[in-house]
């Protein structure tokens, strides 16, 4: 187990170095020069050559690449051209709201997903599978920021029960675990729920269904055990799948809900990669991609462990 | 006590439904007192596994159709409710499976999975549980047992982990232990240690066995009667003496003819020509007759009844001579 973890550690070096020399090369292929938002269009050449200076673009590029490696492992990520604050400032802002908004969908999707995929497993063929199916179908297929639209259309314009968008009352408050800012959090996460809750209805049906189909089933029944004691050794069988497919879901919603956080103006990530990429910000471009690469790689470690302590058949070595 | 049997099947009959319906079990019949092993000996798909699974109701309840009468004990198996049954399963009566890989949990120890069984029957706690589990591995005689009871099946090689199942199936001392081919999955020379630790376990704990088979030198190995089944049915039974010296059934005796003497352990039963027929509609007339060489015109025309050709040794065949006859 501690000789696969250190091993699944030292995994992590080569990767995340590529996932940087990625991120810093982001600058150097996107066409166009990253100064010219900011420059007024008749800047002089003195100006332009100055700016090259002042952001390092005049030095060969290993040397920049090295520069810029060298302050990030300080926690600088330079500066955002667009609000001049630190993008480092910015990125932890978004992050935390993406983080909740993604953990909230996730939770939700889960246990939803969880339950349908038990119910659809046991009673395969039955009405309640197939209406459990086709709930997994229509999460999986239906567009995201459609659904998300609906959702405002139906809950905060037709039935103004919930605030259609922001993530919280007032512009710039700070979140608080009360309702007032849980509100905010419910449509969003709902929407963004839809496809993991599909995903792992699916997952779980198909394991229930293999687990129920083996022989070692019939043996729990043949010691005396009862339906209850049953389900617990399903539910242990299907536990490291069900929750690897939930950690991938989880890694997939920190990174992909630009349209989610558009639709409902949700101040995470997604929002910010949105405005960075309009505003041809790159500094804050390059400092969120490479927080939400890093960010996946870790997931992907964390899952990697879970599964590993959880199932004696990979706990090997 | 009464000296009625520990165990009576009557007139048992299993239909699945599906696609295709199949009439797996054609009216069984069969009495097992206690302490007695009967060796259940038939061709693949002649009915035994299902015949077996129908004493602890193992079958797909949706699926299935069971008639009949089926008594272990003072239990009326096929009313029982669900609490009585899995009180029942376990307890009164324990069943080992073919494969002890595919029958025991992957992801639990095997002392867990002994000591949920002693938990769930004995009403007792997780340390007493867990001392009778080591018991029973002691017993089976697993080398290093306190090692192997937080071993998961995966790290124990087919040998071991039939013993595991045997130790499983042993814990909660049932007075009927079902054996559905436990020694078939394994190597020859483990074979032969696990049938000896079977019979030893067996006579010690005075059980009841069922021992089902496809060889019929483990049948007469373990057996203290044989009852040889073909479609669905029982077509003959006996003691083990009857069915090898004076078989008095057609089939039986094919099945005798196409094994070799002194290699007996080891042949399927696959020599007589012909295949099994179908079961995708109840028989109507003796179903080995497209394969019986002493096939006579009224063998078509019904199901023969069971003939008593000397005490305790029956056979279902239009020619077999009842005794005294
Ligand atoms: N759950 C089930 N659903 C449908 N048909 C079944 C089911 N279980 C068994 N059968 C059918 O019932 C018949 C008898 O099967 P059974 O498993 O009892 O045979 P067997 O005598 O144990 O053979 P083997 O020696 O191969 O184990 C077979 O035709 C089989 O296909
Ligand atoms: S009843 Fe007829 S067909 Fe059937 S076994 Fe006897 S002789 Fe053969
Ligand atoms: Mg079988």
């Amino acid at each position: 187990m501690l000789v696969y973890l250190i091993r699944r550690l030292l995994y992590v070096v080569p990767i995340a170095l590529a996932v940087s020399v990625v991120c810093f090369s982001l600058v150097h292929i996107a066409p166009g020069d990253p100064l010219v938002s900011i420059l007024p269009p008749d800047a002089s050449q003195a100006l332009v050559e100055q700016m090259k200076k002042s952001y390092g673009f005049d030095r060969p590029i290993p040397v920049q690449f090295a520069i810029w490696l060298g302050k990030i492992a300080q926690g600088d990520l330079g500066t955002s051209i667009a609000t001049s604050r630190p993008v480092l400032q910015e990125i932890t802002k978004a992050v935390g709201n993406t983080l909740m908004l993604a953990f909230a969908a996730t939770l939700i999707g889960f246990t939803l997903g969880c339950f349908f995929g038990f119910v659809a497993g046991y009673f395969r063929d039955t009405l309640v599978d197939r209406i459990a199916v086709t709930v997994s179908i229509l999460g999986v297929s239906v567009p995201h920021y459609w659904l998300g639209m609906v959702l405002v259309i139906c809950f905060s314009v037709l039935l103004p029960w919930r605030p259609p968008t922001g993530a919280g009352p007032g512009s710039s408050a700070a979140w608080v675990w009360d309702w007032e800012h849980v509100k905010y959090l419910i449509l969003p996460a709902v929407t963004m729920s839809v496809i993991p809750m599909g995903i792992v209805t699916r997952t779980v049906r198909a394991l229930v269904g293999d687990i129920l189909s083996q022989e070692f089933v019939d043996a729990l029944r043949a010691k005396g055990l009862t339906d209850w004691g049953v389900f617990q050794h399903v539910v242990k069988n299907a536990a490291p799948t069900a929750l690897a497919v939930m950690g991938l879901q989880l890694g997939y919603l920190l990174g992909g809900s630009i349209l989610i956080e558009t639709v409902f103006s949700w101040p995470g990530t997604g929002f910010l990669l949105n405005a960075a990429i309009f505003q041809r910000d790159l500094p804050l471009l390059q400092g969120t991609i490479l927080v939400l690469a890093m960010f996946f790689v870790v997931l992907n470690l964390l899952v990697d462990t879970v599964q590993t302590a959880i199932d004696p058949r990979i706990r090997r070595g | 006590m009464t000296n009625r049997p520990l165990v009576e099947v009557r007139d048992l009959h299993v239909r699945f439904r599906g696609e295709r319906n199949v009439h797996a079990v054609n009216g069984v019949d069969f009495a097992l007192n206690r302490g007695e092993v009967l060796g259940i000996l038939g061709e693949s798909g002649s009915g035994k596994s299902v015949t077996l699974k129908a004493l602890l109701r193992l079958l797909p309840e949706r699926r299935t159709e069971i008639k009949g009468a089926i008594r272990v004990g003072d239990e009326d198996v096929l009313a029982l409710g669900p609490e009585a049954l899995a009180d029942f399963r376990g307890k009164t009566a324990s069943m080992i499976f073919q494969e002890p890989m595919l029958a025991l949990d992957p992801v639990y120890t095997v002392g867990q999975q002994i000591a949920e069984a002693v938990e769930r029957h004995e009403k007792c706690g997780a340390a007493a549980a867990r001392r009778r589990a080591l018991e029973m591995l002691e017993r089976v005689r697993i080398p290093s047992p306190e090692r192997r009871l937080d071993s998961y099946p995966h790290e124990m090689s087919g040998g071991m982990r039939q013993r595991a199942m045997i130790a499983l199936a042993l814990a909660c001392r049932p007075q009927v232990l079902l054996a559905d081919e436990p020694t078939t999955a394994l190597d020859a020379t483990v074979q032969i240690q696990i049938l000896l630790l079977l019979r030893e376990l067996q006579r010690e704990l005075g059980m009841a066995a069922i021992f089902v088979t496809h060889d019929i030198g483990v049948a007469v190995e373990v057996s203290d009667r044989i009852a040889v089944m073909y479609a669905g049915r029982i077509v003959e039974t006996g003691s083990v003496a009857d069915i090898v010296r004076r078989p008095a059934h057609p089939y039986t005796r094919g099945l005798l003819a196409s094994t070799v003497h002194g290699a007996m352990r080891g042949r399927r039963l696959d020599a007589i020509p012909g295949a099994p027929p179908a079961l995708s509609e109840a028989p109507a007339s003796c179903s080995f007759a497209p394969r019986c060489g002493e096939v006579q015109p009224e063998c078509h025309a019904r199901v023969p009844d069971a003939v008593t050709v000397a005490p305790a040794h029956l056979s279902r065949c239009l020619r077999s001579v009842a005794a005294g006859g």
